[in-house]
């Protein structure tokens, strides 16, 4: 969902990459089951798909200690799609079509992801995305592990709403300026003028990728703030152009108590480039925390210390969403019995396995999956301290029931349906969605 | 130790009686109280005691730093020291023994009660002796008006003889004064002392007047915040055309280095913006080795920094210019897509070497925080940034116009040929020059660290602005850097609050390409020979 790039890059790096880091050569040995990573390890994105790459190889290692999956070892192939979008639809073919993986855990960004989108149904593959996105979207060759709006970014607002979230009148959508924060702010708005919020108590701003002088942001919204009302920011900022403007606000004084910022980009990581102490209060909205403090948690973020050999690398929720989304797939190839793709997707639906905040995460038959849905309080050493928790589960949906174009539309990926895109008032599949 | 610590806080309990007993009970109930709301409510009963001694306790609070320790259910500050937690008496602040992590349990406090908690101890500290203290206090009052704080206040206003607290703690009281049920003339002489204020929470304030109000303290808060708002406009204005120059400021230093390489030396250089990462990073590994072996002298890390950078940029480019470039000049293709290269293979190094994720480069303290001048927030970082662009500026102009090195520089810019003639060895003033212009942006890294992220890619950021700084203000001009930098600068940030972000960026694009249409060479274009050559 998050990076951009000029062509120059693309060109270059893709040349450069392309010659320098061509994939692992494929071992031609059919007592292996391969499994594709297409995260990308050089590029903008590196900073946060290196860590995607690495968790996988450690679930696939774990894996392979307990006896690998169908009396086989699990293979890893790794590939660079450089953080460039037309690079990661080659890498898929290419995992796909010469390596024969039998799934692929990739992608982050929603470009990159619709970009591989037509290799992964013309092969028949499976791909799991475990980043939260923008929803709008249902295919049957994806499932969709991170989270959807409605399990992150609604409730998020709801928390800032209710009493202890401290009754916010008066909002603010900051976000960067591509698909994800647009599609996001324009569900929030109609989301908020349904609970009642007038439309000049909303102000939305964009902003460019890698944004880094914040002061006249800063400015006007504390200006907006000051208009006798509760006021907080929703912010759907890109990862990069976070630290500067944490910083502009820990500088220019805005309080959590005053102004909250409620982000749904900022994770552990990164907040592992600031010092923490001014922005203590200001939330964020996930799926998973560092700091929940389950059993799970406790034994993943051991494991995960181990295998990177450091014990200051943290974990966060895109990792959650992988070790969910592999977890289900080993379940479903078992039941299956192959790791045939067509089989593998009709096995999926329905399968159960435990996430690391101390419940079960459920696959959907809309290819989403169950998840509770967590808000946290930045803390003085830069976790989060989690402050409000869904009472149950959230499931994923896709269509958002807050826009127009898709609150008609539904996606059931069971016989007889199969339809990612069913509209319920014309009773027909194929319906469109707003992007 | 703990024996000790048992006599004197025996010691105070007998002394003060039963009043100590009483808020010791109140503060037992945060090991049972359940949620925030239950919290809240003990925070309450314990403000509402009034007794100076319970800012202790809910200061520790406010700061997760109260914990209730599991064995015995007692609730006590904690202070983390290694791995272990320091424990103390939450009244007396005497010592009470350490504890492991896992045998204490964190109160959770989330912004309600962080705000709430600072709203009692407004109250409470109202009387502290530290002016600063007091001046937070009437700060918080001030924000969070309640007919109940009149009192309090009139006697603190009756006891204060420092100025700067006296007038806030007068508008705190107008503030509350507003609120209460006071009659028509107290309200609108409060009207009058908010008004006079004149900034934002005044406004704020104001529009929050009760509708039940009479007419006529409506129309004077009406009034007031019309005032209020005219004055803001032109404040607005200036502070709009404040950030236009500090982000001029960044602009300069960004593109100050590749004024020498790319102005001066004519070398388009891509790598640019990866000598201004080498720098932020080389902060980074000061500051890393500042916080394990002297921590005593963070606040000079930044200072420290300076000709580490210098020297390490510089080196880097040095090493650039013998190995690459100098085989390239006069090919400005291949200088590019060989600089291009370059920057490439300096951002993977930097990447495995230091990993893909941001590196945590603190700020000092005097580099932390903003001070007002009139209703203009200035923050200091920012300000230094521009102090230090333009001392950089001044002393890269001392150093091109008044030395011999620089006289040679420029010598070999204006006529290769001739300077090689008199003796100058130019292979070695090209080096040097690229050097020169590699350091300057590895200085600027060490500015920016301050700002932006520190990561691989915080060079590529800057590599797009730089140019267009130095093409727009003519290439091979300082003063043309100096002058395009901040007229960029504040172009930006006067067109940004109308027109966005995003749409201000295009309408700046859209400017500079119609005026390098109409003045090719930029602002100050270079005359004479060096131009043909």
């Amino acid at each position: 969902m998050r990076g951009n790039f000029s062509s120059i890059t693309r060109m270059v790096s893709a040349g450069v990459i392309a010659a320098g880091l061509m994939s692992a050569p494929a071992k031609a040995a059919d007592d292996t089951i391969k499994v594709g990573i297409l995260h990308s390890l050089s590029g903008t994105m590196a900073i946060s798909e290196t860590t995607l790459k690495d968790a996988m190889l450690m679930l696939i290692d774990e894996q392979n200690a307990k006896g690998g999956l169908l009396g086989k070892k699990l293979e890893a192939v790794v590939v660079d799609p450089a953080s460039n979008w037309p690079l990661f639809a080659e890498k898929a073919r290419e995992l796909i079509s010469k390596d024969k993986v039998a799934a692929v855990f990739g992608c982050w960004t929603s470009v990159s992801r619709k970009s591989v989108l037509p290799v992964f149904s013309e092969l028949d593959n499976i791909l799991f995305y475990p980043v939260q996105y923008e929803g709008e979207e249902s295919e049957r060759n994806v499932f969709y592990t991170g989270a959807a709006p409605n399990q992150q970014a609604i409730p998020a607002v709801d928390y800032l709403m209710s009493e202890d979230g401290g009754s916010v009148k008066r909002w603010v959508l900051e976000g960067t300026d591509y698909v994800y924060p647009r599609t996001t702010n324009k569900i929030l708005e109609a989301y908020l003028k349904s609970k009642g919020v007038a439309a000049e108590d909303i102000m939305v701003n964009y902003t460019p990728f890698g944004f880094s002088d914040w002061q006249t942001e800063v400015s006007a919204i504390k200006k907006f703030g000051s208009a006798g009302k509760k006021t907080a920011v929703v912010s759907t900022v890109n990862g990069d152009a976070n630290v500067p403007f944490y910083k502009e606000l820990g500088n220019q004084g805005i309080k959590a108590e005053d102004i909250p910022v409620m982000a749904f980009s900022v994770g552990e990581e990164e907040l592992a480039g600031l010092d923490t102490a001014p922005l203590v209060g200001h939330l964020a909205a996930w799926n998973y925390f560092e700091s929940v403090d389950t059993p799970e948690n406790k034994k993943f973020i051991a494991d995960w210390h181990k295998f990177i050999k450091n014990d200051k690398r943290t974990t966060n929720d895109p990792m959650e969403a992988h070790y969910i989304g592999f977890n289900m797939w080993v379940k479903a190839v078992e039941k299956a019995g192959t790791t045939d793709p067509d089989k593998v997707i009709d096995a999926m639906i329905g399968v159960s396995v435990p996430n690391l905040t101390g419940g079960y995460s459920t696959m959907m038959p809309n290819h989403h999956i169950t998840k509770p849905v967590l808000i946290g309080e930045i803390q003085a050493d830069g976790q989060f301290e989690t402050v409000s928790r869904t009472p149950g589960l959230v499931m994923g949906d896709e269509w958002s029931d807050y826009l127009p174009d898709s609150k008609d539309l539904i996606s059931d990926w069971r016989k007889p349906l199969s339809c990612g895109n069913f509209n319920v008032a014309t009773g027909k599949c194929g319906g469109k969605g707003t992007n | 130790m703990i024996g000790l610590a048992l006599l004197f806080l025996s010691a105070t309990l007998s002394s003060l009686g039963a009043a100590e007993a009483d808020l010791r009970a109140i503060i037992a109930k945060f090991a049972t109280a359940k949620g925030f709301s239950e919290t809240g409510a003990v925070v309450h009963e314990l403000a509402a005691t009034g007794d100076p001694k319970v800012e202790r306790p809910l200061a520790a609070l406010a700061d997760g730093n109260l914990y209730i320790r599991k064995a015995d259910s007692l609730v006590l500050i904690g202070k983390e020291a290694g791995d272990g937690v320091q424990l103390s008496d939450p009244l007396s602040g005497a010592a009470s023994g350490e504890a492991a992590k896992d045998d204490i349990t964190k109160i959770k406090v989330n912004n309600t009660l962080r705000r709430a908690i600072r709203d009692a101890l407004g109250t409470l500290t109202l009387g502290a002796k530290d002016p600063a203290v007091r001046l937070a206090a009437a700060g918080t009052m001030f924000k969070t008006p309640d007919a109940a704080n009149i009192e309090p206040l009139d006697t603190a206003i009756a006891n204060e003889t420092v100025a700067s607290v006296k007038a806030l703690l007068e508008q705190a009281r107008a503030a509350s004064v507003l609120v209460s049920d006071r009659p028509e003339a107290d309200k609108l002489a409060a009207i009058q002392v908010i008004g006079a204020r004149g900034d934002r929470d005044a406004v704020s304030l104001l529009t929050s007047v009760d509708a039940n109000a009479s007419d006529a303290v409506k129309q004077a808060a009406a009034a007031a915040i019309a005032n209020i708002n005219s004055t803001l406009a032109f404040w607005d204005a200036g502070q709009n055309i404040w950030y236009g120059i500090s982000l001029g400021s960044v602009l300069l230093l960004a593109a100050i280095g590749l004024a020498i390489t790319f102005g001066v030396m004519g070398v388009i250089n891509m790598a640019h913006g990866e000598m201004v990462m080498l720098g932020a990073y080389t902060t980074f590994v000061v500051q890393q080795v500042i916080r394990t072996s002297f921590p005593g002298l963070f606040d000079w890390s930044l200072v420290i920094a300076l000709p580490m950078a210098f020297l390490v940029a510089g080196f880097v480019g040095f090493v650039i210019e013998r190995g690459i470039i100098r085989f390239l000049y006069g090919r400005p293709l291949e200088t590019l897509l060989a600089t291009w290269g370059v920057s490439l293979i300096l951002q993977q190094a930097v990447r495995s070497i230091f990993g893909p994720t941001n590196q945590e480069v603190g700020n000092p303290t005097w580099m932390s925080g903003s001070f007002d001048v009139g209703q203009l927030a200035i923050t200091w970082n920012r300000l230094w940034i521009l102090v230090f662009a333009l001392t950089v500026f001044g002393v890269l102009l001392y150093v091109m116009k008044r030395t011999p090195w620089g006289l040679q520089m420029r010598a070999v810019t204006a006529n290769r040929r001739m300077a090689a003639s008199m003796g100058i060895r130019t292979p070695w003033v090209d080096a040097l020059t690229f050097a020169l212009g590699s350091g300057i942006a590895g200085i600027a890294g060490v500015a920016l660290s301050q700002i932006d992220n520190v990561s691989p890619n915080l060079g590529r950021g800057y590599i797009i602005d730089s140019f267009m700084v130095v093409v727009f203000g003519g290439v091979g001009n300082l003063w043309g850097t100096l002058v395009g930098a901040f007229s960029l600068g504040v172009v930006n940030k006067v067109l940004e609050p109308y027109a966005g972000a995003v749409l201000g960026k295009i309408v700046v694009l859209v400017l500079i390409v119609l005026f390098i249409q109409k003045r090719p060479r930029g602002l100050f274009a270079l005359k004479g020979r060096a131009v043909e050559a």
